[in-house]
């Protein structure tokens, strides 16, 4: 499966993803620069990465989700594309419009790095077939704005809609019901704080992330 | 033109930096504190031909990010003084994918 991975200025995570996507296709992703205004034929999915992408300037993601590259993912995410965004990922897709709700400073106020606990709530889409609804995984997370924020008519229809496809098992940053991996209304759309990149082979300390990736190769079967 | 947008956190949005400055300011002895909220202004200078719409469409385009944030505009030019556009309450955007 070919796929491509966004690199803004600042983004930090953007080499895990591709060693992670590389890792289990077997073949090196395209890495978009920022400026680019078109997105290579063939991609099977896009990865909007984790970091700091212009300096988290006016609000986390905000400029980013504006940049020229930026357009060619929306467009391409309205024909069915796969995309996934990881932290300043999922940020910057809240702030395209490809997500609903933001994301806030957590709750707590810190900036929160050490691996929490997830509950998979959805195991049917494209990015978390490869694991069981109900099954408890770890991840790393590293963030200081991942407090979900949405109203309450939104977030009874992303619940009704079985959109949560992780929910934090343990306190984190304040998320509303504990959301921590939203899908969109076709289920082709994936942002999520934790990092599956960084838990992908035994020396991250687990490959629960590893899953994520496969389920998704298996799925297109290419 | 010199213009000033206000940007707030809409109300029942919880801001956490607001708590931890009204908690600071706790600590300094000023008590009779009910709330305090963080908000941002940001300074423009357009040309005098820009018009109200292109102004709001700035808005809602990026300067604030209507899910969470209201905002508020303020012309400063002599002659020129409005009185602002209303709050920003913009659908959510997610039918754009």
């Amino acid at each position: 499966m070919k796929t491509a991975v966004i690199v803004f200025p600042g983004s930090n995570c953007d080499r895990d993803l591709a060693v992670a996507l590389e890792a289990v296709t077997g073949t090196r992703p395209a890495m978009i620069w920022h400026a680019d205004t078109t997105l290579p034929d063939g991609l099977g999915m896009i990865a909007v990465p984790g970091g700091f992408s212009y300096g988290d300037y006016l609000r986390s993601g905000a400029i980013a989700a504006r940049s020229p590259i930026m357009r060619a993912v929306v467009e391409a995410a309205g024909k069915g594309m796969r995309v996934l965004g990881v932290c300043n990922g999922f940020q910057v897709l809240t702030e395209a419009g490809l997500l609903p709700g933001a994301l806030m400073r957590n709750a707590g106020l810190n900036f929160v790095c050490r691996d929490v606990a997830l509950t998979v709530e959805n195991a049917q889409s494209a990015f978390t077939s490869g694991y069981d609804a109900g099954e408890t995984v770890s991840f790393p997370v590293a963030h200081h704005d991942g407090n979900y924020v949405a109203d309450d008519d939104t977030l009874d229809r992303v619940e009704g809609e079985g959109r949560v496809a992780f929910r934090y098992a343990e306190p984190v940053n304040g998320s509303a019901r504990a959301i921590a991996g939203l899908l969109n209304n076709r289920g082709n759309v994936l942002g999520m704080m934790p990092h599956p990149e960084r838990r992908i082979e035994a020396a991250h300390g687990g490959d629960d992330g590893r899953r994520l990736f496969e389920g998704l190769l298996e799925l297109v079967g290419a | 033109m010199k213009i000033k947008v206000f940007v707030t956190l809409k109300p029942g949005v919880l801001d956490p930096q607001g708590r931890a400055i009204h908690h600071a300011l706790g600590s300094l002895g000023f008590d009779g504190v009910q709330d305090v909220r963080q908000g941002k202004l940001i300074e423009l200078d357009v040309a005098d031909s820009t018009d109200d719409a292109a102004i709001d469409a700035m808005c809602r385009k990026l300067l604030a990010n209507t899910v969470i944030e209201n905002y508020r505009v303020e012309k400063a030019s002599p002659g020129k003084v409005g009185t602002g556009f209303p709050s920003g309450d913009a659908p959510n955007q997610e039918s754009a994918a």
